[in-house]
């Protein structure tokens, strides 16, 4: 495993006027990380993914737990974890008055190459990362995905077995977002492990290879994409009604229905299938009298699992 | 030696920036050349003395402790604004030294105000100044301790309160009661008993007592080592101080 943890925690003190609360961040985490793999963290903001990132790239001790990073024990030699990992915070990392080059050398350098080698590495990241054309100009110049891209060149300059990428594509437009998708995966095809958090389901659902879902400092669901959609099982079918209770009322004892959620203006249905489903619904509320507005099917979503598993979904929380 | 490239590495960062602030360089040029040329002037009579090159004899050490302290105090507001581009992060996920990322800060605070005080001692010799190579190296090593002090206390609550708005009327507070109970600008020697006192306990008045000893052609009296070991021991423990900040986890 590139990354394995156990029961890894962390509480910060927060001070209220006099009154100090303990906010427990992260609250016992378990991973598993595989060699060469997209492994994301997706969850609400606040729900403890940066401080997990930070903990396992060594910024923050943790209070409990262990973990062992790309081989290395995280309490007892964080030294060791530095020299093999990389890490991208969320802010960027960049200063504005130096130009790309110049901040690659130097954080090459700071992880005790000579400059020759610090210059030569610096060059072939700006060229891998199409940066090249600016390298030389300050960072202040550059656009939002220019330095984000900076950013995650430093990130992986000194040739890591693991980066982690503390939501990449935060605050970039779409078309940058798609640019730093094929970026992401580049660096896994060149066999590196990427850990990444993100709170967009379509990145993750999109770019990473497993995620794990974290709610409230805990992970409440770990796998690929597709095997936690197909936990949900079935299809879910959107039912807009003029009577929600009454219609709550009808299907909530049907035997067809496998989980039934109340909407504002409808109910979510979870099906084994929707195609024999749909007529089954269609009569039973018709035979209850209940009006029926509009009705969608779709295959479940990861925001879907999100519900399932937290009760509410990632878009309001 | 890992220490030493880390410092280097991080120092010859801090340096080639400041140099391309054409800003910085400008004032950190003109403004002890001002204090020089228009200050001295009117020691003169505040001092009793008969002529400015007396007075210059009083005032140089003065202004060349006061340039180190301040200078250096103001260098955590540069930290604050690296902590939030995210520079000292990305430092710190590296393996480099910890102690050398505070050390190249220092340095280049420690170096910044030799350069400073080189141009006011040569600008000062035409106006009566004198002084002895040897007396005037040992003022500088006084110095250069001094900046280091007060830069390694600036990065320290620089990292502690992270915030240029605590940061601010934190240093003026500090500094004002500091600047006046050393004896910078006009020595205590006319100061009543209990600022005498006071001042005993401020480790820059015995500072100052040094460089204007070492000015003044006795490099041999008791401020002199009494003040190089107390700032130097200061030095130390503050140094450790703000290494052990850089080192440590924050949010």
């Amino acid at each position: 495993m590139m990354i394995e943890t156990h029961g890894l925690k962390k509480s910060f003190r927060s001070r209220q006027g006099r009154e100090t609360k303990t906010v427990e961040a992260v609250r016992g985490v378990d991973l598993a990380v595989a060699p060469g793999e997209i492994f994301g963290f997706l969850g609400p903001n606040g729900a403890g993914k940066t401080t997990t990132l930070r903990m396992l790239a060594t910024l923050i001790t943790p209070d409990g737990g262990s973990a062992v990073v790309a081989g290395a024990d995280l309490r007892r030699d964080p030294g060791e974890v530095r020299r093999r990992i990389g890490y991208v915070a969320q802010g960027g990392s960049t200063w504005d008055e130096s130009s790309g080059r110049e901040e690659l050398i130097l954080h090459a350098r700071m992880y005790g190459v000579s400059k020759a080698e610090a210059k030569r590495r610096a060059a072939a990241v700006l060229d891998a990362f199409q940066l090249s054309e600016y390298a030389d100009r300050k960072c202040k110049t550059y656009s939002g995905g220019q330095r984000r891209r900076v950013d995650i060149a430093l990130g992986i300059i000194h040739q890591p077995k693991i980066v982690f990428l503390d939501e990449p594509t935060t605050g970039l437009d779409p078309q940058s977002r798609a640019h730093m998708w094929d970026e992401v995966r580049r660096l896994r095809d060149e066999s590196m492990t990427v850990f990444l958090t993100t709170h967009y389901l379509e990145e993750a659902d999109a770019l990473c290879d497993r995620i794990a879902i974290m709610d409230h400092g805990q992970v409440v669901a770990e796998g690929t994409p597709d095997s936690l959609k197909q936990e949900i099982s079935g299809d879910v079918v959107n039912i807009g009604l003029t009577d929600v209770a009454r219609g709550a009322e009808v299907l909530g004892s049907a035997e067809f229905v496998r989980k039934l959620e109340t909407m504002d203006d409808g109910l979510r249905l979870y099906v084994d299938e929707a195609g024999s489903a749909i007529p089954l619904i269609l009569r039973s509320l018709d035979s209850g009298g209940v009006g029926i507005g509009t009705i969608e099917l779709h295959r479940p979503s990861l925001d879907d699992v999100f519900l399932t598993k937290t009760g509410r979904t990632l878009r309001e929380s | 030696m890992k220490i030493l490239r880390d410092t280097w590495l991080v120092f010859s960062r801090q340096i080639l920036l400041l140099l391309r602030n054409p800003v910085w360089v400008v004032v950190g040029v003109l403004q002890p050349l001002l204090y020089l040329l228009l200050f001295a002037p009117l020691l003169k009579p505040a001092l009793g003395v008969r002529t400015n090159a007396e007075a210059y004899q009083v005032f140089v050490p003065g202004l060349l402790v006061m340039l180190a302290i301040f200078g250096a105090l103001f260098s955590g507001f540069g930290l604050i604004a690296e902590m939030r581009a995210g520079v000292i992060e990305r430092s710190r996920v590296t393996p480099v030294s910890r102690l050398a990322l505070m050390l190249g800060r220092s340095l280049r605070d420690v170096v910044t105000l030799l350069v400073q005080g080189i141009m006011i001692t040569l600008i000062a010799l035409p106006f009566g100044l004198s002084v002895e190579l040897q007396n005037v190296l040992v003022a500088y090593l006084m110095l250069a301790l001094i900046a280091m002090l007060c830069s390694a206390v600036s990065a320290a609550v620089a990292l502690k309160v992270r915030s240029e708005d605590a940061l601010a009327p934190l240093l003026q507070t500090v500094s004002q009661p500091i600047l006046l109970t050393a004896g910078i600008l006009l020595p205590l020697a006319f100061a009543p008993q209990w600022l005498k006192n006071v001042a005993k306990w401020n480790p820059f008045s015995w500072a100052v007592d040094g460089v204007r000893d070492l000015f003044n052609g006795h490099p041999g009296t008791d401020h002199v080592w009494q003040g190089l070991t107390i700032v130097g021991l200061l030095t130390v423990l503050t140094v450790v101080w703000a290494a052990r900040e850089f080192a440590k986890s924050v949010r």
